[in-house]
């Protein structure tokens, strides 16, 4: 299977869409060569402004520029862009329902080695908390261009939250189409219901294969998008399952575990799992190695299922 | 030290922070070569501190408010006696002390958790508002970079350090001129950085941060001040000094060397590799 980082793709698709449509304009700061606007910025100079390291200010000037008529993107870490100008986000930006796309990247723990300063695992949870704010979070490069394209197309604020590492680009194969009001059924299986965002989902699945191997038979749901959530696809999916389980590479406060939570315990109450970072900052070591310590690897997350299972 | 130690020393710090980056794999060598002489002159002969007694009452605090060049802090720390020079191997490491980013929590020693630009700086500074309406003697340092000061905070630091005369605080910039996208004047211009500072009502030197006479006396300066202002040190440095494919240029700024890389720089700071 190909591997390719979410963020490169997003950088391609800004080249694309930059083309079609001359209002989009890229801000980032100074890190465009990281979170890969520095592609749109070569194609097209006088559209992208490097507002250096300066996030408070980069998504001021965004929110001013879509007053003015532009599509703005801006990009940082999520660390940068969700943490420190969250409530600049909050009461300009989704407030007035202002069209810009805050596209963050080297979201999670998949950072690794810059350590727990720079590991957003909260990210999600300060987005979804915050009226009109649409939150995307896609499982691959493919469904990554899809959600670029679709939030361009689409007026009003978005958080999107991008990691750094290659990633197994498992959609493309599966010729899914992101439609925010479709969560992906990606297998069927009656026991347990796999509910996963982001990177995860691809772990999602290997986890499901290796239960099939012992005899435990579940369903893998993709929520691309945590906000909307796709309640109807939700609730239909648990409908049979003993046990559910929502895998995502975030906090276990706040993220997709607490929307599912939320919605099912008042609308069809279940016994839930929650895989995700524990109550803690994380920490440098290797993505790999912190996936596993963290417990959030295909082995960890079936042994954790075949414990309470 | 005298200076022909401090010249040595500071050659053997460069050696650790090639070295111990490039047993991690990753982090910022650039930013950590420009300010080897910043600070180890510092802790040699200005800083007040107690490896075996950090949190004494008496000491100095310094603050790195560019976390990321931890290296640097780390390979003058180890020799200092904060913990052995051996451990600089588990940089960036699961499990280790050394964290790609200071940890308070984790390193005695640390006074403060940065690697989130700009917060540093503050917080230095409210350290030094609680010294002084104590009454106490003890000074602060900070070290930024140039391109950390396009964050706001910054300009809310200095506007508040000056307001309140906060002149036992030094910050030190290592205007090195270069930041992650390129040359601070293509991303975003903060010159002149010393005509800023003093609108703001600091007292500032301009130094050539590579010259140990330089970097002296600006501390010296520092000490014997008495214009009641925030102190500010403005050191014009290089990128990557003392590497010489690492000098003057972005492409270091986070990027460990290559094997051969490696070998070719331990060679340049006079160390056959290992
Ligand atoms: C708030 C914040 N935004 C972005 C970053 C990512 N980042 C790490 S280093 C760096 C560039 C720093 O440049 P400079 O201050 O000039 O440091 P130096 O040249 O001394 O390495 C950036 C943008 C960060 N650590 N913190
Ligand atoms: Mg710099």
């Amino acid at each position: 299977m190909i591997k390719k980082a979410m963020r490169e793709a997003y950088g391609l698709k800004l080249v694309e869409l930059g083309q079609k449509n001359q209002t989009i304009v890229v801000l980032d700061a100074d890190l465009s060569g990281s979170t890969k606007t520095n592609l749109f910025q070569k194609q097209f100079p006088d559209r992208h402004f490097n507002m250096g390291i300066a996030e408070c200010n980069m998504l001021l000037f965004a929110s001013g520029m879509s007053i003015a008529g532009k599509t703005v993107f801006a990009s940082s870490f999520a660390m940068f862009a969700a943490g420190r100008a969250w409530e600049i986000v909050r009461n300009t930006i989704a407030h007035d329902k202002l069209n810009v796309k805050i596209v963050a990247t080297h979201a999670g723990i998949s950072v690794g080695e810059d350590g727990g300063s720079h590991q957003a695992n909260e990210d999600i949870a300060i987005m979804r908390a915050i009226p009109n704010m649409r939150v995307l979070c896609p499982a691959d490069a493919y469904e990554t261009g899809q959600i670029i394209e679709y939030a361009s197309e689409t007026e009003g604020p978005f958080y999107i939250r991008l990691t750094r590492d290659s990633s197994p680009v498992f959609l493309e194969e599966r010729k899914t189409v992101f439609n925010p009001e479709k969560a992906l059924v990606l297998e069927e299986g009656k026991e347990i219901c796999i509910i996963s965002t982001g990177l995860m989902t691809y772990t999602a699945l290997m986890v499901q294969e290796l239960l099939k191997s012992k005899n435990i038979f579940a369903s893998v749901i993709h929520l691309s998008s945590i906000k909307p959530l796709d309640e109807k696809t939700l609730l239909q999916s648990v409908q049979k399952a003993k046990l559910v389980v929502v895998c995502e590479e975030h906090s276990i406060i706040g993220g997709l575990g607490s929307a599912v939570a939320e919605c099912l315990s008042e609308k069809s109450p279940k016994k839930i799992t929650r895989i995700g970072i524990p109550d803690v900052f994380g920490q440098s070591g290797k993505s790999d190695e912190l996936f596993d310590y963290y417990g959030i690897n295909i082995n960890k997350i079936v042994e954790k299922i075949e414990k309470i299972f | 030290m005298d200076r022909n130690g401090l010249e040595k020393q500071c050659l053997e710090v460069r050696r650790l922070i090639v070295k111990s980056v490039y047993e991690a794999g990753s982090g910022h060598p650039g930013g950590s070569l420009s300010g080897v002489e910043l600070l180890t002159t510092l802790f040699e002969n200005f800083l007040k501190f107690d490896p075996k007694n950090p949190k004494s009452d008496s000491r100095d605090y310094f603050i790195l408010s560019k976390g990321h060049c931890a290296p640097l802090l780390y390979s003058i720390m180890a020799f200092k006696g904060y913990f052995p020079v051996e451990e600089l191997k588990t940089l960036r490491k699961l499990g280790s002390r050394l964290q790609g980013h200071p940890d308070a929590l984790k390193l005695p020693g640390i006074e403060v958790s940065t690697g989130s630009l700009g917060q540093g700086f503050g917080v230095a500074a409210g350290i030094a508002l609680s010294l002084k309406i104590d009454k106490k003697v003890n000074k602060v340092y900070a070290l930024l970079g140039d391109g950390e000061l396009q964050e706001g905070t910054v300009w809310e630091t200095a506007m508040a350090a000056s307001h309140f005369k906060l002149d036992n605080f030094c910050a030190v910039i290592d205007s090195n001129k270069f930041q992650i996208d390129g040359s601070v004047e293509t991303v975003m211009g903060v010159e002149p950085i010393k005509q800023k500072f003093e609108s703001f009502g600091w007292e500032c030197v301009q130094i050539n941060g590579h010259d140990l006479k330089q970097v002296d006396e600006a501390y010296q300066a520092f000490l014997s001040h008495k214009s009641g202002k925030p102190f500010l040190i403005v050191a014009d440095t290089l990128k990557g000094k003392g590497v010489s494919f690492m000098e003057n240029t972005e492409k270091f700024h986070g990027k460990a060397p290559s094997p051969e890389e490696f070998e070719k720089a331990m060679i340049e700071l006079g160390e056959k590799a290992l």
